[in-house]
């Protein structure tokens, strides 16, 4: 369960005076949904997800995260959340079952627990070829594999997928794809931003459209098709976006 | 804070530092490597400059001299040096090395002497470069001679004893024990070494550890972990130090195993070649009668001094580290540093320079100045305490500053 409250996140930078990345924000995702949030570049998704994951604190509002509040108890929220981001890279250094088993061992878990844990993941995600090869050395795919199975090593409730299919082929997208389908069916709950409208389509249950760090629209495919009388997600998209007048 | 989440941190750390070439190269290879290189390096090349000064044998030319046949004669013969013809231009002669040394006997020097006393003999030199300088001493050595001859002679003249020119003799003889000219020997340049080493060993853990993982991404991934920030920062920290310490033990060991290879080469290979070795490189060793050595509780004294200035070198770096964006730039920050800490270390080194109150307060030259003490066998205790706790509560404000640092979100998120 994840709900976000007036959740407010300002920048102060140099040339451009106050920037708020995030501004208002307030939604609600239950567990066994995927919420989606789409939004164009630099229209806050990264930044509304790094104040659920506690990376940032909020400048106003606030959020509770698997029944934890982000500001009081930072260290349980992120004990029961899964970040999963094109900027969370692995240690080039160490092999996949270090960089899990070390994952594992920052959330508290015996070194049996973090056996056991791992023997179960990298054979669900068929990791075994190169369970014990160095970081350096992977495909993207099997950087892809090892970061979920990093995510996954503390089995948390919540899930945050950050743009996961960034930069991508499409069977590693896909497999992606299938993977946060897994984590809805398995009962957690996932945030998910992207700002591709075909991704939101078939995965999201709950669409949230982000631009300049304000939630303009929300709610199923098929409300907001109806609401704005538009099949095509990207139409209804420009519009929604387009709407608030283009700055 | 919770140990084991530390400790987990810092293994981790530890791990994949030990594979980093960098690393490696500067907290264990260098630091192994730096003592013996200078020792048997360098110290082989300037002995070998040393020698080839010392065997070449100078040219000299006589300015004037035409009525005093028999001083002329007599440098002519001298086998320690070679009297060529007086170059037209013998300044630019000298100049240009081609003429080590030009002696002008004045006029009448000869006749002079005969009715007392002559005129004063002129020897022209370059000054600063060593083999005009040895030529000027073999010129000079003659004169003297050549003086000591007309004492003598004078002397036997009138049927004198030598004892009137010359009525007592006195002899030097060292009661320093060797600790103490070891102390005051290497006492200035081992905190050196020391205080370089420390910084550059935490120098590369640190911009590894935080610039080198922000640009690499795995910074937010470290920091999606339910483990404290402040644990994150103090695993990270032993690390640095690790290195820091690291760097120093391994000169420290390997400067022992350089001094006891290089001793037992001294005493091997017999008076010969500890004169060339180190009687050329500093006339006044040569007539050391004791091997110079440090003290080695002095030695656990320095170790002991040195463990808060790596805490505060350890902490200072990755805080400037952490800053950085990437590693190139966190190298741009603290290269420089290199040379803010080398100056009091620098300054340490200068002979004359003691320790007082006031000067136990400013770090590192306190430390640089405190060592040369203990190397040496001596122990103001006083001054000890006054620098370990000043030591400390400078390395506690560095660390307490690394550990705010990493919890401001516009360091590590930085845009
Ligand atoms: N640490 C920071 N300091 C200053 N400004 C920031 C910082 N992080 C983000 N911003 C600004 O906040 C705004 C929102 O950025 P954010 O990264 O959240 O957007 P995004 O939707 O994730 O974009 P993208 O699709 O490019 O990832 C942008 O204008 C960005 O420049
Ligand atoms: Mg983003």
């Amino acid at each position: 369960m994840i709900e976000a409250h007036n959740l407010t996140k300002t920048f102060r930078d140099k040339k451009r005076g106050t920037i708020r990345a995030a501004d208002n924000i307030s939604f609600r995702v239950q567990p066994g949904q995927i919420y989606g949030l789409l939004g164009a570049n630099g229209a806050g998704k990264t930044t509304t997800l790094r104040l659920l994951a506690t990376l940032l604190s909020p400048t106003d509002g606030g959020a509770t995260v698997a029944g934890f509040d982000v500001a009081r108890e930072p260290e349980k929220v992120r004990a029961n959340v899964g970040f999963l981001a094109a900027s969370t890279a692995l240690y080039a250094r160490l092999t996949a079952r270090e960089m899990i088993a070390y994952f594992g061992r920052l959330n508290g878990m015996t070194d049996d627990a973090v056996r056991v844990r791992i023997k179960q993941i990298s054979a669900e995600l068929d990791m075994d070829d190169f369970l014990d090869r160095r970081c350096d050395k992977f495909s993207t795919g099997m950087k892809q594999k090892t970061s979920i199975a990093r995510t996954l090593v503390h089995d948390p409730a919540v899930m945050i997928f950050d743009e996961p299919t960034l930069g991508l082929d499409v069977m590693t997208a896909r497999a992606i794809v299938k993977f946060v389908r897994d984590c809805r069916a398995r009962g957690k709950t996932v945030i998910y931003s992207t700002h591709v409208m075909s991704e939101v389509e078939k995965l999201c249950d709950v669409i949230g459209i982000i631009h300049d760090g304000k939630l303009l629209a929300e709610g199923t495919l098929a409300d907001l098709r109806v609401r704005h009388s538009e099949q095509d997600m990207e139409e209804i998209f420009v519009k929604i976006v387009g709407g608030e007048g283009t700055k | 804070m919770n140990w084991s989440n530390i400790v987990t941190v810092y293994l981790k750390e530890l791990k994949d530092s030990l594979r980093d070439r960098r690393t490696l190269m500067s907290t264990i290879i260098i630091p192994a490597l730096v003592m013996p290189l200078l020792t048997f390096g360098v110290g082989k090349v300037m002995s070998v400059v040393m020698k080839k000064a010392q065997e070449d044998i100078p040219t000299v030319a006589i300015l004037g001299g035409t009525d005093s046949p028999a001083v002329v004669t007599a440098l002519k013969k001298s086998p320690k040096l070679r009297v060529v013809a007086s170059p037209m231009d013998w300044k630019q002669a000298i100049g240009d090395k081609k003429l080590r040394v030009a002696v002008e006997i004045p006029p009448g020097f000869e006749a002079g002497l005969k009715a007392g006393s002559a005129p004063s003999v002129k020897v022209f030199n370059y000054t600063g470069e060593l083999k005009s300088e040895n030529g000027t001493r073999v010129v000079e050595r003659f004169l003297i001679d050549l003086r000591d001859q007309t004492i003598a002679d004078r002397l036997a003249e009138h049927s004198l004893p030598k004892t009137l020119a010359r009525p007592f003799e006195f002899k030097r003889e060292n009661v320093a024990p060797p600790e103490k000219v070891g102390g005051n020997l290497f006492g200035g340049f081992v905190p050196y070494l020391i205080i370089i080493l420390c910084f550059s060993g935490a120098m590369y853990p640190a911009m590894d550890l935080t610039a080198g993982e922000k640009e690499r991404g795995t910074m937010e991934t470290l920091l999606c972990s339910p483990v404290a920030r402040v644990d994150i920062v103090l695993g990270k920290f032993l690390m640095v130090l690790t290195g820091s310490l690291s760097a120093m033990c391994f000169m420290l060991v390997s400067m022992g195993a350089t001094a006891a290879i290089g001793g037992s080469l001294m005493m091997g290979g017999g008076g010969a070649a500890t004169k060339v070795g180190i009687g050329a490189a500093t006339p006044a060793r040569a007539t050391m009668d004791v091997i110079p050595m440090i003290d080695p509780l002095g030695l656990v004294g320095v170790l002991a001094m040195v463990f808060p200035v790596a805490v505060m070198f350890s902490a200072v770096a990755f805080t400037v580290a952490l800053f950085a964006k990437s590693y190139k730039e966190a190298q741009s920050y603290l290269a420089p540093m290199m040379i803010v800490v080398i100056m009091p270390a620098v300054v340490g080194m200068l002979p004359g320079i003691d320790l007082n109150a006031r000067l136990a307060l400013v770090p590192l030259l306190n430390l640089s100045l405190v060592c040369k003490e203990m190397l040496s066998g001596v122990w103001h205790w006083d001054y000890i305490a006054l620098i370990f706790g000043s030591s400390c509560v400078y390395a506690a404000v560095a660390l307490a500053l690394a550990v705010r640092m990493f919890s401001r979100e516009d360091v590590i998120f930085r845009a």
